[in-house]
């Protein structure tokens, strides 16, 4: 780096404080701009994302569907293949298969589950519900019960179950209160409310109710297999790949949570696609911004320029202190605006109402990257212009 | 005084323009400086004493004839290479002071040495403070130009031409800007360093007051020598 070169384009810079100011904080605003793009729509996708991935499985593992077989060779005859309702959809031999899930790189937590359909009756009122029977503390591995509950507790004894709060509300139970559970399979019993939860999504606070695993076994009918295998994943947009994954490790059918999204991811998509114009537009801007100042600058010291190139400097130090000149001015620009929007708050901090805006995803280091990149792109065709002055011509001789 | 001369130059021309409009500013000029004279030149408006200055000072090239200096072909220099020579062997002076505004009347001084160097040194300050004791500006070494008289400026000027040592300075209409007393001033330094330091001078100049001063006269008139 040259030494003399920096110098002067700082002394350039401070010969004009209110000019210098000026540009920077144009520069500052356009950065604003391509971090706050940057924070709001990184938090809003990562809101999105967590309150649509947050309380479901990102993976579920279940038995692939099975086709009837076919004795006659292909070809011969034309057949029409129905599914085969013969025997109950169970994954019967599921033990080996946990500790492969547990070794796939980018599974957190995973949950085998009895599940099946019934009815709570209470008195004349009767609702349908999902059951879900899950392990010994493995309640919230996969949508966070523990941290839902509104009344009693997250305990599943053997005669317990925990019910959602629309479902109490319809048939006006409570924690304590005894209910009837008629399951799909014929068999009923009666459990205790131990507890009432509630996730915030309908559909789940009115129709799941979890229950012991091996009470679930004894009400389904399901005497050693299970019906799936939830799985959580990080990061949750992984989830196609280790679905993949697992597949081919376990022989088991794997669908990925965003199957049944896709259109959340569609929007996600074209909401970054959105954010990246309008961040390439705010560089664009700096760009132009920084390049005519310098052009206005240069043509200022048009005769400074002439008599140092007379004096015997080089034209790569005239070019050398307008491009850092350039690069000065987005450099700062781009660390003030830094500096200002330190205080965004993370996403975790989102009240309702306010903008999702995430810090964490704010692009800071590439945003002052960029500007300062550009900054000196911008700065590189007038430094070359100025480095052309012809020296006789600009001192007027 | 050497007998070998610092610079000669030989049928030298130059045109501005091309075909008709072609304008000849230099038609043959014939001259050589010898190491530690005191030059004068002298010449109407448009007789081509900046022009000649110009070149000799590898701002610009010639368009025919041969140019030369301390052995060096200037004419087929590159520009990198007359860049160089330029910083190491000559000094400028002209009418305008042309001290850039942002630096002190000291940086200002250094500003050549410091160009070519990439950086300011000890030895640099060191004898950019002696020339400005030297042409009387010691206490003025802090001051911006815009802080300083019109005669300050020149002699601060007449110092940043010598701050490399040049073998030869080229000063065009130096006291042109001045009134009587600061042109007597800068001639004084002029004088006194050409005396002290051995170092040559070309002046252009309309002035017979300032041509007195100096040790030979070269006139020019329509772009040739007439008197020399």
């Amino acid at each position: 780096m040259n030494r003399y070169a920096v110098k002067l384009a700082i002394r350039h810079l401070l010969a004009h404080p209110g000019q210098t100011a000026l540009l920077m904080a144009g520069v500052a605003l356009g950065v604003s701009v391509f971090i706050f793009m940057s924070a709001l729509i990184g938090g809003l996708a990562t809101l999105l994302t967590q309150r649509t991935v947050g309380s479901i499985p990102h993976v579920v593992l279940e038995m692939p569907d099975r086709d009837p077989s076919v004795l006659v060779p292909s070809g011969a005859a034309q057949v029409v293949l129905q599914k085969d309702l013969s025997r109950r959809d169970q994954i019967a031999i599921w033990q080996p298969a946990v500790p492969i899930i547990e070794k796939t790189p980018g599974v957190t937590a995973l949950s085998p589950q009895i599940r099946g359909s019934a009815f709570v009756e209470r008195g004349q009122a009767v609702a349908p519900v999902g059951v879900i029977g899950v392990q010994p503390g493995k309640l919230s591995d996969i949508a966070d019960i523990d941290g839902a509950m509104v009344d009693g507790t997250s305990t599943l004894p053997a005669d317990g179950i925990l019910i959602g709060s629309r479902l109490a509300g319809d048939l006006g139970l409570r924690v304590g209160q005894v209910v009837r559970l008629s399951s799909d399979r014929g068999r009923a019993r009666s459990f205790r409310i131990g507890g009432i939860f509630s996730l915030g999504i309908a559909s789940a606070d009115r129709q799941a109710v979890y229950m012991n695993f091996t009470t679930a076994r004894a009400l389904f009918d399901l005497p050693t297999g299970i019906s799936r295998i939830e799985i959580k994943v990080q990061p949750a947009t992984d989830a196609p790949r280790i679905a993949a994954a697992l597949r081919r490790s376990t022989g088991l059918k794997a669908t990925a949570w965003t199957e049944d999204n896709s259109q959340l991811f569609e929007g996600l998509d074209a909401q970054a696609r959105t954010g990246t114009i309008i961040k390439a537009f705010s560089l664009i801007t700096i760009v132009v911004g920084i390049a005519s100042a310098m052009l206005l600058s240069i043509v200022r010291r048009q005769a400074e320029i002439g008599i140092m190139r007379a004096m015997g400097a080089s034209k790569g130090l005239v070019v050398s202190i307008f491009v850092l000149e350039g690069t000065l001015i987005g450099l700062v620009g781009a660390l003030a605006a830094w500096l200002a929007l330190l205080p965004l708050p993370p996403v975790s901090e989102v009240r309702s109402g306010g903008l999702p805006i995430d810090r964490a995803q704010g692009d800071f280091l590439l945003a002052v990257t960029l500007t300062t990149l550009a900054a000196m792109l911008a700065s590189i065709l007038p430094a070359r212009n100025a480095a052309r002055i012809d020296p006789v011509e600009a001192i007027g001789q | 005084m050497s007998a070998d001369p610092i610079f000669s130059v030989s049928g030298l021309t130059k045109a501005f323009g091309e075909g008709e409009g072609e304008v000849l500013v230099l038609r043959g000029i014939d001259l050589a400086m010898e190491a530690g004279e005191m030059t004068a030149l002298l010449g109407p408006s448009g007789s081509g004493k900046s022009t000649l200055l110009t070149i000799l000072g590898t701002l610009m090239r010639a368009s025919g004839g041969s140019h030369a200096m301390l052995g060096v072909d200037l004419m087929h220099a590159s520009d990198a290479e007359r860049t160089e020579f330029r910083s190491r062997h000559l000094g400028f002076v002209f009418q305008f002071h042309h001290l850039l505004p942002d630096l002190s009347a000291l940086e200002n001084v250094m500003m050549p040495a410091a160009a070519a160097a990439g950086r300011e040194t000890r030895a640099m300050r060191s004898r950019a403070m002696d020339l400005l004791d030297a042409v009387g500006l010691a206490d003025r070494r802090d001051y911006r130009p815009s802080a300083m008289s019109g005669g300050q400026r020149q002699r601060a000027a007449v110092a940043r031409a010598l701050i490399n040592n040049p073998v030869l300075v080229l000063a065009d209409e130096p006291t042109g800007n001045l009134d009587r007393q600061s042109a007597d001033q800068v001639m004084d330094l002029i004088r006194s360093i050409n005396r002290t330091m051995a170092t040559s001078f070309l002046i252009s100049t309309h002035d017979e007051h300032i041509a007195a001063q100096c040790q030979r006269r070269i006139e020019l008139l329509d772009g040739r020598i007439v008197r020399s």
